[in-house]
């Protein structure tokens, strides 16, 4: 096999398996470091398709930031052991049923859009997925090539969603600190 | 053996073993240093038994480690009770593995970086990725001990982390400025065009960067998670034997990987002093691994100095020293530094100037204030006796 395939189908293994890991486990902090497994995968795969910003922000954002305070809150809420307790009684059978109907449909879509779309790109040429042109000048990597897009062609649009994102941290602080005064 | 075998595999397996070997034998050495160290500027010997000066210590103390009963809680979670340790060692390691430690060197007919990993073009960012990864080793470890200690002690080293991410990634942003590049090697590079260590126009940033990283390596000033009057040996309490070793060298390592970042993004990396002055030639008589490594153990001297000198902080302390004071220096310092790259070759050369003198003239001004009766530390010492 080829080496690329290899690490493909390695790395894909390692976030189907973070997957699937995420909703079998009981244990919630299981379930976040199952979670975690999975976004490290994706970020393998990401660099394997010439994404390597793409790949380090993930990890930055998803491993080092948000899953940090998810692991925080279960620690926080839940410090004492989950009970281990059926949720899935007798919703169990339907479930897989429709899981694997569910299954079907979505996989019978993507495999023929992948087998069509083999047909007509031919295969991605390394040496330009590593490269990006904007304006006519090749750079190395997509580093530049989206931030030239964030901050210069869709710079409103950006703006606008960070002061979207801002609204909705000062209003989580706001209500939180109501909260806290009521309780005090 | 064929040529691809060698550059696509052999090659970089024995950079990243040579990565690995390094951190752990950095890691013991220091600890002697240190012991020793610190035992100077508390006036006393230090460990001097084992061998010269007793450098033979560290070595003891890992045979002692490694001969340890390993001890697991009984209620702990064993699999991340495992995992806690490997998961706080190995980023450190990564991390060293992504800066440059030299140009390139030929060994046996092979010419290759002296850099574990490839020359990334998101070097840096990736560096920021995955030391915080190392966060979960220490949350894990806390709550898989099933113990009330190390959790605290994981609880503040989260919070801590997240804290202190904030400032150090802005205080990196301006040498990203500076140097137009993530990656690691250009930032060297740009550093050489310039003719001028990033440190001098990126004098703030660099404080910033060196603080926030004591900060994230929960060494003394900040040294909250592991907190031995507080919290036992705070996230590590539970480990013995050879995992607590791991531990240890953890945070050799982290104290090394960030030194080495420092170094890199502002202190020239692997280059001379002046790079571009040609008199001082002379000076590549060093080889260029060894001004990196001198950097380096500069800054981890530092780092023990800290430990001698200051106080620990108190937690609320020390996230108003992250969140209201760290954090908005760092965003105006950026503004700053943007206006200089904006102006052009010239604005970084004015804003260094301008910085050193600054810093110069606050010395200046502390060293002139009239100072206090002066008493020797001989008084000092009876005066306590006598209050005593």
């Amino acid at each position: 096999m080829e080496p690329a395939l290899f690490f493909f189908w390695a790395f894909a293994a390692v976030t189907v398996v973070g997957a699937v890991g995420v909703v079998v486990m009981r244990q919630p902090i299981h379930s976040a470091l199952f979670l975690l497994m999975s976004f490290l995968g994706v970020a393998c795969l990401y660099v394997q398709a010439g994404a390597e910003l793409v790949a380090a922000v993930q990890i930055l954002v998803y491993a080092g930031g948000i899953m940090i305070l998810f692991l925080y809150t279960i620690m926080l809420v839940n410090v004492r052991r989950q009970r281990t307790e059926r949720y899935l009684h007798f919703q169990a059978i339907p479930a897989l049923g429709f899981g694997f109907l569910f299954l079907l449909v979505v996989g019978g879509v993507v495999v023929n859009e992948a087998r069509a779309l083999a047909a007509k790109v031919p295969a991605a040429d390394p040496k330009a997925l590593a490269t990006t042109v904007i304006d006519g000048v090749t750079v190395l990597g997509n580093t530049q090539a989206v931030g030239w897009m964030l901050y210069r062609d869709y710079f409103l649009p950006f703006e606008i969603a960070s002061v979207f994102l801002l609204v909705a941290m000062i209003g989580a602080v706001v209500l939180g600190k109501r909260t806290m005064e009521r309780f005090d | 053996m064929s040529q691809s075998f060698i550059h696509y595999f052999l090659v970089p397996l024995v950079k990243g073993l040579l990565t690995v070997v390094l951190v752990g034998l950095a890691a013991g050495v220091l600890t002697w240093i240190e012991r020793r160290l610190l035992g100077r500027l508390q006036i006393r010997k230090g460990p001097n038994r084992v061998g010269p000066q007793g450098f033979f210590q560290w070595i003891a103390d890992t045979i002692k480690l490694l001969f340890k009963e390993d001890i697991v809680p009984s209620r702990a979670e064993k699999a991340l009770h495992l995992l806690g340790p490997l998961l706080l060692f190995t980023p450190a390691v990564v991390v060293l593995g992504l800066v440059p430690w030299g140009p390139n060197v030929t060994l046996f007919g092979v010419t290759t970086p002296l850099h574990a990993a490839a020359d990334l073009n998101v070097a840096l960012l990736l560096i920021l990725a995955v030391s915080t990864i190392g966060v979960y080793g220490i949350i894990l470890s806390g709550w898989a001990s099933n113990s009330k200690y190390p959790l605290l002690g994981g609880l503040r080293a989260a919070a801590q982390l997240i804290s202190y991410e904030v400032p150090m990634g802005l205080a990196v942003v301006s040498a990203i400025l500076m140097s137009g590049s993530l990656s690691m090697v250009e930032i060297i590079e740009a550093q050489r065009k310039a003719g001028v260590w990033f440190v001098f126009p990126g004098l703030i940033a660099f404080f910033l960067y060196f603080v926030s990283g004591v900060a994230e390596t929960n060494r003394t000033p900040f040294d909250l998670p592991e907190a031995e009057s507080e919290l036992v040996g705070g996230f590590h309490t539970e480990y013995s034997g050879f995992r607590w070793a791991v531990f240890f060298m953890s945070e050799y390592g982290n104290m090394i990987s960030i030194s080495a970042v420092a170094t890199t993004l502002f202190f020239g990396g692997w280059l001379r002093p002046f790079p571009n002055v040609a008199w001082l030639g002379f000076l590549d008589v060093v080889p260029a691994f060894f001004w990196f490594a001198g950097k380096v153990f500069l800054f981890l001297l530092v780092y023990i100095w800290f430990r001698a000198t200051f106080p620990r902080y108190r937690f609320d302390q020390l996230m108003a020293l992250g969140w209201k004071t760290l954090i908005p220096i760092s965003l105006g310092n950026l503004v700053l530094v943007a206006i200089a790259v904006l102006w052009g070759a010239a604005g970084l050369k004015v804003l260094g100037a301008v910085l050193v003198l600054l810093v110069a003239a606050g010395f200046f001004a502390v060293w002139r204030r009239p100072a206090r009766p002066r008493t020797s530390t001989t008084m000092a010492a009876t005066n306590v006796e006598v209050r005593a």
